[in-house]
């Protein structure tokens, strides 16, 4: 008979609505009184981590800002999948108005909501990797520039999964994807592109900067509401796997997520006014391999004769954040 | 009150004077002056409360006020030329939306060549983009145009495009009355959105539409833009009631009465033309103008109604549709009674000049004949440079054939 042995923190910490904390550490997702933001009966797919994801960010913020929220949608999958006309899954007041301009319009929100002395609504803005990074990334970084009082956040599935899994300036390299086939002696998509969008944010200098993942639902909680508790441009980007997108199994959507965060691949850290304040440190490390391999996006890099020198770069790219941000306590010397 | 005031300063007073809540701009010429006066009187307070955004794209201006307008904010924007281009996406989102707005176009051709001076190819090429689209005929109509767009927006839930010749206008000092604060105020109730985002009553806006329908959401979309013509005449009789001037409407007729000949124009030229006009009419010419200052929607009977007995109208078309003809000219060949020869004339592209002179050949060689109607003619086009390029690319193409040797 196999056993799995039980790692206490499973259980522990990152449990949502875990009866053994106290209750003013309990998650909003285990209150009976949450907003609901996003109903179920949305169309999402089965093991979405952006449907996920949203919910978490939504009912945090709602708690934050006792309701008064309004949020700004970039066109993308949560869009399409939440409010197929008649329907809405929204119980928050929302507006979707195109690909490449959520910050400009939420920027536009908050200006109002300032102007009309109704400056107690906050405004959020969410967004893909795509609406963010690459078509969204002149409006959000005017507002970023102009410091306005919108969070922003990304959700970040690492490529266009709407319009059927292209890649995204968010994709890493050596994926698959529709636009980025490992054909010949390719690898898929290439090293040396894309964009570090946390960092970006950073070098702007705005007050807050997080990112996050779903597996850590208590973590993505306290990002929010820490978000919004701060005023001006804050940015927060949550790592969110999409099983259709990436290949991996529905029911692996938080595990994927941890993985990529226990491999180094996606640290996860807070930072305020461009400087990094608070690193999540990794608690067990695995090699980037047992991240890749859940995923089909990667299968080219070991089905015979394999990448092992892909797989060796990626770990190079883990190991230097790793190092960058100071994550592995091990390794603090 | 009456003051000598460049076409620019005035509508950035008038548009202050409407009190919006929210202004987002990007600099292009020849808008610039107009929205570093609003950016001024923000900073000093003296448009409190009003929050204006340095955006850093017309596409950012244009989907603030998108944002802003949705949470019922007064909102105003202004731009020209590429920028409107650079909006494009956004344009009919914000009509789709139902979203009102008011924005300053001054008139600017479209590149390439990059140009900086007037015509109409801008705001032309966004016909279709669901705003509705005033021009002015001066500085005057164009202080007048902006109190009537904010109201005539809002009570449309649409948004209003005022086109105003760049430079010619923009940049022009003249004496304008700028309405009084009190007058303003008594015009324009405060902005009371149809729809907007606000957590008491949560709205989704913007929700994803497909073929079950989607054509009864365009279909409705054509209506309320038709029916919106009743409101630009209501508004600017309303207007004229308060404010004791003549100013917008849907058509501006000049001696059309009993005339045989009438241009139609849009924009400034419309000055210029009702003095060749009065001239013609001395010379015993039985000639008139339409000018048009509701371009969107298109008032189909009035420009008909106008144009009924009017044996030949020629049409000022200050924008070329490259591959099909003139832009102006097809509205009004849709609108002309059967029977009229329509004799559509392109002239003032790019900042050539729209002079007297030109307008009274125009019409003296569309008497004359020289102007037929069954074709586009360029009529201020130096035919001899063009030939010459055509020859030589002619030459560039043939190849030599028994050159000699
Ligand atoms: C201007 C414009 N270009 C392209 C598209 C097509 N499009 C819609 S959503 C999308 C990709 C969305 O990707 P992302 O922002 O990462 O969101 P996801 O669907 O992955 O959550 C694209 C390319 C569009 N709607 N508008
Ligand atoms: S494609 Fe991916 S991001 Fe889109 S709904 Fe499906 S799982 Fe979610
Ligand atoms: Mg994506």
């Amino acid at each position: 008979m196999t056993t799995t042995p039980l790692r206490l923190y499973q259980v522990g910490t990152f449990a949502a609505g875990n009866r053994l904390l106290d209750p003013s550490e309990r998650t909003v997702q285990s209150s009976a009184d949450r907003a609901s933001s996003i109903t179920s009966g949305h169309r999402a797919c089965r093991g979405c981590g952006e449907a996920l994801a949203a919910r978490v960010v939504m009912d945090a913020a709602m708690r934050a800002t006792g309701g008064r929220l309004v949020t700004v949608n970039a066109t993308g999958c949560l869009e399409v999948f939440s409010t197929p006309f008649p329907e809405s899954a929204w119980q928050v007041p929302w507006l979707h108005s195109l690909f490449g301009n959520a910050a400009a319009v939420a920027s536009g929100v908050a200006a109002a909501m300032r102007a009309t002395g109704r400056d107690d609504v906050r405004v959020l803005a969410q967004a893909g990797d795509g609406g963010t990074v690459d078509i969204g990334l002149g409006c959000l970084s005017g507002m970023f520039e102009r410091n306005d009082d919108v969070l922003f956040v990304c959700y970040d599935n690492q490529g266009y999964m709407n319009t059927g899994v292209q890649r995204s300036g968010a994709t890493p390299a050596g994926a698959s994807t529709a636009n980025t086939r490992p054909v010949g002696s390719g690898i898929g998509n290439a090293f040396g592109t894309g964009k570090n969008l946390p960092r970006i944010a950073m070098a702007h200098e705005i007050p807050y900067v997080a990112t996050a993942t779903i597996a850590d639902l208590h973590d993505l909680e306290a990002k929010v509401t820490s978000a919004m508790s701060r005023r001006g441009a804050r940015y927060l980007h949550v790592l969110v796997p999409c099983p259709l997108g990436w290949g991996s199994d529905a029911s692996d959507t938080v595990r994927v997520a941890r993985l990529a965060t226990q491999s180094g691949l996606f640290p996860v850290f807070e930072a305020e006014h461009g400087t990094v304040t608070q690193v999540t440190p990794i608690r067990r490390r695995v090699p980037v391999e047992e991240y890749l391999r859940l995923q089909t996006r990667f299968r080219h890099l070991f089905t015979e004769p394999g990448r092992p020198d892909v797989v060796a770069a990626l770990q190079a790219q883990a190991d230097r954040d790793i190092a960058r941000y100071g994550l592995d306590p091990e390794e603090e010397s | 009150m009456r003051r000598q005031l460049e076409g620019s300063l005035a509508v950035a007073d008038t548009v202050a004077r409407c009190r919006p809540r929210v202004v987002a701009a990007y600099p292009i010429s020849p808008q610039t002056h107009i929205v570093e006066a609003l950016s001024e009187l923000v900073a000093s307070g003296g448009l409190a409360p009003c929050e204006y955004l340095t955006v850093e794209s017309e596409f950012g201006a244009l989907s603030a006020c998108i944002g802003a307008s949705a949470a019922g904010a007064r909102t105003y924007t202004a731009t020209a030329s590429q920028g409107l281009l650079f909006m494009a996406e956004a344009l009919p989102n914000a009509s789709g939306l139902g979203l009102p707005m008011v924005m300053t176009v001054a008139n600017r051709a479209l590149g390439a060549p990059i140009n900086i001076w007037n015509d109409h190819s801008d705001a032309l090429s966004q016909r279709d983009a669901g705003w509705l689209m005033l021009f002015a005929s001066s500085n005057q109509e164009a202080v007048d145009l902006h109190v009537q767009a904010f109201a005539l927006s809002e009570r449309t839930s649409l948004p209003v495009m005022v086109c105003m010749d760049g430079f010619v206008l923009t940049h022009a000092v003249e004496e304008v009355d700028v309405p009084e604060q009190e007058q303003v105020d008594a015009f324009l109730p405060d902005f009371h959105p149809r729809q907007s985002l606000d957590p008491d009553h949560p709205v989704t806006i913007g929700a994803m539409v497909g073929p079950e329908a989607f054509t009864e959401v365009k279909y409705l979309m054509a209506h309320r833009q038709l029916r919106a013509l009743d409101e630009v005449s209501a508004v600017a009789q309303e207007f004229e009631s308060a404010f004791g001037r003549t100013s917008g409407g849907l058509l501006q007729p000049y001696r059309t009465d009993g005339a045989e000949l009438v241009v139609v124009a849009l924009g400034s030229v419309l000055g210029s033309l009702a003095d060749v006009v009065d001239e013609l009419r001395d010379e015993g010419l039985a000639v008139g103008a339409l000018g048009i200052c509701c371009y969107r929607p298109w008032p189909f009977d009035e420009v008909r109604d106008a144009l009924r007995g009017v044996t030949d109208v020629v049409v000022v078309n200050r924008a070329v549709a490259v591959g099909s003809g003139s832009i102006l000219g097809q509205d009004v060949r849709l609108s002309a009674p059967r029977g009229t020869a329509v004799h559509d004339v392109v002239l003032g592209l790019g900042g050539r000049p729209v002079t007297r002179d030109v307008l009274r050949r125009l019409v003296l060689d569309v008497v004359t004949g020289r102007v037929g109607s069954d074709s586009l003619t360029f009529f201020d086009l130096d035919h001899d440079r063009a030939a010459a390029e055509l020859a030589r690319e002619l030459a560039d193409t043939v190849p030599a054939n028994g050159g000699g040797s």
